[in-house]
Parts: C-alpha cells; structure tokens; sequence
C-alpha cells in the first residue's frame, strides 16, 4: 500500500498524480474480503453460486443472504458489504420498476446494467461520499436474447461474461471456470459445476463455515430467476463434495 | 340525489337539531367549479365495465363479470377482461372506468413482483388488498381525483371463503355475497337467498346461480353482453377459466325466430 | 347544483362527483353508574339499496371504552383506522391505554382538525368516566362534544331520542329520577331500535349490543326487520 499517507486516498474526487482513485480500490480491497461469488452462462441458462461466509455460529441458517431477485426474470448475486449491496438491489429493484410502468414489459438485463453501473459510477466522483464496497452479479434469461450475466465492480465498470467470478478466492475460481466448456454446456451441469468451484476454492483453514447459496435462470425457469430446488442442491452439493474427495485423494497420490 | 324528504323524523337534513344529525348530502357537495375559480379534476368514467358478481360456496368463491368495453352507450369493445388473478388465494374484478381499473392493475402486479421477489413464502391476503383498496381509493377521493371503480376483492381468508368490496369513495365492506352495477338491483335477491340463513351452497349450486344471474343482466342490463369470464378460488388455488358464452333463451319474445 | 347547471349544456352530462355518501345506520347509548351500553343496527345502505345487512358500527377502542360511528362509511373506516393508530401511539409513549375522557378529547380535536373537510360521521363514545362511572360523549361532525347519561343519533336519531328522554330521562314526567338499571337500559335500547325501525328505512336488519362493565365487554345481538 505505498499510496498511504501520500494524501491521495481520502476522497474519491481526486487522482492520484499518477492517475489512480484510491478510494475506489480500497472499495475493491472491500470486495476482495467477502465470500467468493460466481456466475455461469451456459446454453440454455445462468447459474449464480455464492459463498456465503457464516462468521459467528450463533447465527440462524439461511440469513443474510447474498442472492437476491431484483425482478423476476433478474437475479443478482452479490459480493463485498453486504449493506451496499442491498441498497444496489433496492436501487436495481426500482429501475426495473419503472421500466415496467413505463413499457409494460421486463427491463432488458443490458439496460438494467447500464442504469446500475452508472448509479454505482456516480458514487466514484464526489468527495463528500464513499463508491459502494461491492461487486454485483446480474442474470437474465429470455427467448429472445437467450442467456445474459454481467458483473459490476465499485469502480462502474461493467462487463457481459460468459464466466465470471468476484470475492476472496476470484483467482483460483477463474482458473476452474476456464476449464469447463461453457459454451456448449447445459444448465443442469452448470449448477454442479459451479457448486464444485465454491466448494474447491473455499478456504478451510482461514473460514471455518460456509453456506452455498445457487440459483438459476433459464429455458427450465420459464426466464424466472429462482433459488434452485432443494433436489438439485442436494445432487449439486453431493457432486462438489465428490469432487472435493477425488482431488485430495489424487493429492495425496501425487506425494 | 338527496333520499330524505326533510320530514320530521329526518336527523340527516336538519343542520340545526341536536340529535347528531348531519346538513343534507348536497349542502356539501363540493363540485369544483371554473365559476368560482376551482380546478376541476374529478373525472368523468369514459369506457366502462358493468356488473361484477361474486358469491361464496362451501369451500371457496366464485367470481363472474362480462367482456364488454362500453362507451357510453356504444358498445365499444369486446374483449375487456377485468376479473385479475392476484395469486393462489385472491381474485379481483372491477367496475366502473376500465382506464382506472387498468391503471390500479398495473400498481397491484407490481405489488405482486416485488412480494414474490422476496421470496419469503409470504402473499397477500385478501382482507389486507381489501383494506389497502380502501385506503387508495379514500385518498383518491379526498383529492377530487377518483379512481371511477367499484372493485370485487374475492378469495381465501385463512381457508375460509371472503368477499368483500370498495367504492369510488373508500365505502368498504365485507359479506357473503357482492353484486355491483346494475347486478346490486337484479343478482343481489338471487345471491342472499342463496347464502342468507342456511348453510353455504355447493360450488356446483353457487355457479348456477351465478351463470342464472349473468343471463338474467343480459337480458335485462343494456350495457352487458353475453361473453364473460368466470373464476373460482377454493382450495384448488385461483383459476380464471377462459371466456364462456351466455345461451339465452328468448323463445318467450315474440317476432324472434328460435331454431 | 344550481352553479353547475346555469354553466353549459356540457355540465348537464358530466356526472357530479360527491366526496360524501350517505350510509345509514343509528347509535344508541345509555350508561348507568357502573356500566354502560352502547348499541348500533347492522345495515349498510345507500339509497334505496341495502350494501350488507350485517356491518356493526361499533368499534372497540379499549376494555372499556366503545365508539359507535355512522354516516358516511368511507370517512367512518378513515377516522377509525387513524384513531386506532392515536391510540397506539398513545400505548407506547405513555405506557398505559387511553382513558374515555382522553379518547374524547383526542375524537373531537381529530374532527374539527377536519373542519374544511369534514368527517361527515356521527359519533357516539361510551365508556367510564375518571370516577369509575359510566358516560356518553356524543358528537357532532366537525368535533362539538357533549358529555351525557343517553343519546340517540343517525340517520334514526331523531326517532331514538325522545324515546329516551321519555324513558330514562322521565322528561315531563312527575316522577322522582331513579338510576336506571342495566335490564331497563338494555330494554329500552332495544325496544326503541324496534319502533325506529318500523319508520326508517336506513336502519334495520339487527342490532348489535356492547355492554361494557369493569368486568369488560359483552356482546348481544337482536335481529330486527329485514324490509
């Protein structure tokens, strides 16, 4: 952090002289801490998986949690502070709001991403406020434009990917989705998979727990954005851990 | 329209007795008027939709209102649905405007959305969309802005059958049968003498009633028409099923041809 | 209407808008040393239509104190939907429930805060005074308040009160005022609603009956003519 105590990094209304907002990197160091979160686009479909990093066991199963239906045919997936991010949702909820009393039809995921990367880009550019400390995955499915995800990071920046991981462990998760074929994959395989790179990436040794949240969007939802059924998490899960065990068997194998 | 005569036993027209009486109704009508220099903003219904019918059975409700779009005396068009599925416990049908009715269909599907997107297994009941109509059409009214409907609000209240419905004005209540429009003078006496002081008709029976009462407005209510929709909310959860005929029977008329 | 008329033929098709409606109904209320009734019929109307038969227009504010309202509904599920909320918030700030006499007061300022526009709502209250005995406040629709042992009010009202001035009041009547029992309450209550009945055609169907005592709230319901 050689930028500290330099003078550049308390507002994100100015540059640094080399032409760097440490405001806003700091909100991605934010990011970097929170449970890994990862998006596949698949044929057919989007599968968002999260990480979800219980920090206390005190808490109850199944809270604070980090997908959300923005509308529904819009999921987001979220990574970083948790209390940013559902002010995004809220804001992403309002947009797509609008866009149906306006046009009476659901709001486009592109135009939503648009609309949601410039609220957050806004924030980037006035001293008296701070960029949001999240970074958010949005899926969409319809007949017409087929399967759609993008990412948003506190910068305003926003990408479509056909892949796409953020938090903690958004290296080693890159690394596994650059394996899979994910152009010709179906929807049903994409929610294995992604359980598998939750599970593979998640760091035992530094988070004792975690909940695996999945949901999916796609030709089988009808293009409604849901929480996958509790069959297919069971068969996700059972998969992931399978795989978990097979990796550290041929591990050991190799020592 | 002012119903008391002004007779002794009036407490409503007397502004000066002191038994709690009001001044007639039309002593505070507040027609706004360009005369005295107010805006006018209450709305005249342009194309409207008559009656609305909904009666209990063991078990559930039944709901029916007719396609018709009318324009004040023109038949406008033909293909008004305005009976809306809320979700698996509630229906809702208007009368009156059918704009206005579009307008608060729109509001209540998003209301919709937005309970089904926090997906906490959580849906609106009808005695709480009940109460909430009273308080948007209250307001409306309070504004000299009327929404121009009278609204039907029929379903599931924790498994037991309900109806209920709201005015123009926010007049809301609750019974076991509703008629609105031209129906509340023609289906009412067939619906309390189906439901009043016995046990609730069978689906089958409150249905018959109610297709009995759709013909009887079609031949007596000159705004009605003979294609309807009909909808049922029991435990099979909320089906408007699709568009039904009237079969009248006119062979009484004379100079018609009956086949 | 005579504005509207005289300004074009348009005005003539255009259909007035009132804010206001009248629905019916009567209130009666009687209270004694240590109780107090308070009673309403069940029929919502509007003209010559009759909305349900079966709508009480007695509200229960605490244990012990009950608001009878009729008029025009829409105002009535406004003014008591809001009172509710008064109440509530006077729960939580203060601990402990409104007393009738506090309740009375907070009715009338809430009407005549309405004074432009109005509540166009009779009101009845009955409860217990803060020495323990029983009382009538009764309103007028923008929020004079008078406190009294009986009142009679609503679309029937003027057919309800003499009964009572009559019998309970022994108005005109060279008999020494004895306090009135709760059984000669109950029957006059009762016997008047039958007479305004017979003449009213905006009251009818039954009448409902809370007899509020320091034990709490009872219930009676008594059909009456349905035409």
């Amino acid at each position: 952090m050689s930028s500290i105590g330099t003078g550049y990094d308390l507002s994100a209304s100015q540059f640094s002289p080399d032409g760097r907002v440490f405001q806003v990197e700091y909100a991605q160091k934010a990011v970097e801490n929170s449970g890994t979160v990862v998006g596949l686009r698949g044929t057919d479909g989007v599968v968002l998986a999260v990480e979800k990093l219980i920090t206390s066991k005190l808490y109850e199963p199944g809270t604070n949690t980090r997908i959300f239906n923005v509308d529904t045919h819009i999921g987001m997936a979220v990574s970083g502070l948790i209390s940013d991010a559902r002010q995004l949702v809220e804001n992403a909820k309002t947009e797509a709001s609008n866009y149906r009393s306006q046009y009476g039809n659901n709001i486009p995921l592109k135009y939503l991403n648009d609309r949601v990367s410039m609220y957050m880009h806004a924030y980037t550019l006035y001293s008296a406020i701070r960029p949001y400390g999240c970074s958010v995955l949005v899926s969409s499915w319809d007949e017409v434009d087929g399967p759609s995800l993008y990412m948003m990071d506190p910068s305003g920046v926003s990408y479509g990917y056909y892949g796409c991981a953020v938090g903690k462990a958004k290296q080693a998760a890159k690394t596994e989705i650059e394996k899979l074929k994910l152009h010709d994959m179906k929807i049903e395989d994409l929610v294995k998979e992604a359980a598998k790179i939750i599970y593979l990436v998640h760091d035992e040794l530094k988070d004792k727990q975690f909940e695996l949240e999945l949901s999916w969007i796609g030709k089988n939802t009808n293009g409604l954005h849901q929480r996958v059924p509790l069959k297919v998490f069971q068969d996700a899960e059972k998969y992931a851990k399978a795989a978990m065990e097979e990796d550290s068997d041929s591990n050991s194998e190799d020592m | 329209m002012n119903f008391y005569g002004g007779t002794i036993h009036n407490g409503f027209n007397d502004s000066r007795n002191s038994f709690g009486g009001f001044r007639g109704v039309d002593d505070y009508n507040f027609q706004p008027d360009i005369d005295r220099g107010f805006i006018t903003r209450a709305h005249t219904p342009l194309t409207t939709v008559t009656s609305v019918l909904a009666l209990s059975y063991e078990g559930g409700v039944v709901m029916a209102a007719d396609l018709v779009g009318s324009y004040g005396s023109l038949m406008r068009f033909k293909n008004c649905p305005r009976i809306m599925r809320v979700n698996a416990n509630v229906v809702i049908g208007a009368s009156g405007d059918y704009a206005d009715f579009q307008y608060l269909q729109q509001i209540i599907k998003q209301k919709i959305i937005e309970e089904e997107c926090l997906d906490d297994g959580i849906s609106i009941k009808p005695r709480a969309l009940f109460c909430w109509l009273t308080r948007v059409l209250y307001q409306r009214r309070s504004k000299f802005d009327p929404l121009w409907n009278t609204f039907v609000i029929a379903g599931l209240q924790d498994g037991q059958p309900y109806i209920s419905c709201v005015d123009k004005l926010g007049t809301g209540y609750e019974d076991k049968q509703v008629a609105t429009g031209f129906g509340s003078h023609l289906a009412t006496p067939l619906f309390r003498e189906a439901v009043e002081n016995k046990p609730l008709p069978s689906k089958e029976e409150a249905i018959a009633v109610v297709k009995k009462s759709l013909e009887i407005l079609f031949y007596r209510d000159a705004r009605s028409f003979d294609k309807y929709l009909l909808a049922t909310v029991d435990s099979n959860g909320a089906v408007i099923e699709e568009p039904q005929l009237i079969k009248p029977d006119w062979s009484l008329a004379a100079l018609t041809e009956c086949p | 209407m005579a504005l509207v008329l005289k300004n074009s033929s348009a005005a003539l098709n255009q259909h007035s808008f009132s804010p206001y409606a009248d629905n019916g109904g009567s209130i009666v209320a009687v209270a004694g040393d240590d109780y107090v009734v308070i009673a309403s019929d069940s029929r919502l109307s509007t003209g010559y239509s009759i909305y349900t038969r079966d709508q009480s227009k007695l509200f229960k504010l605490s244990n012990d104190s009950v608001l009878g309202c009729c008029g025009c509904w829409c105002d009535v599920l406004s003014l008591t939907k809001l009172l509710e909320a008064r109440m509530q918030m006077y729960l939580h700030e203060h601990q402990k429930v409104m007393s009738t006499p506090a309740i009375s007061q907070m009715l009338s300022t809430m009407l005549y805060y309405k004074r432009l526009f109005p509540y166009y709502i009779l009101n009845i209250l009955a409860g217990f005074d803060n020495d323990g005995k029983g009382v009538v406040y009764s309103y007028d629709p923008i929020g004079n308040l008078e406190k009294s042992k009986f009142k009679a009010g609503g679309s029937s009202g003027a057919l309800l009160q003499p009964v009572l001035d009559n019998q309970l009041g022994l108005s005109n009547i060279k008999e020494k005022p004895e306090a009135i029992t709760l059984e000669k309450a109950l029957n006059v209550v009762k016997d008047a609603f039958i007479s305004a009945t017979e003449r009213d055609i905006y009251t009818g169907d039954s009448i409902i009956i809370n007899i509020i005592t320091r034990e709490g709230i009872r219930e009676e319901k008594l059909e009456l003519r349905k035409d």
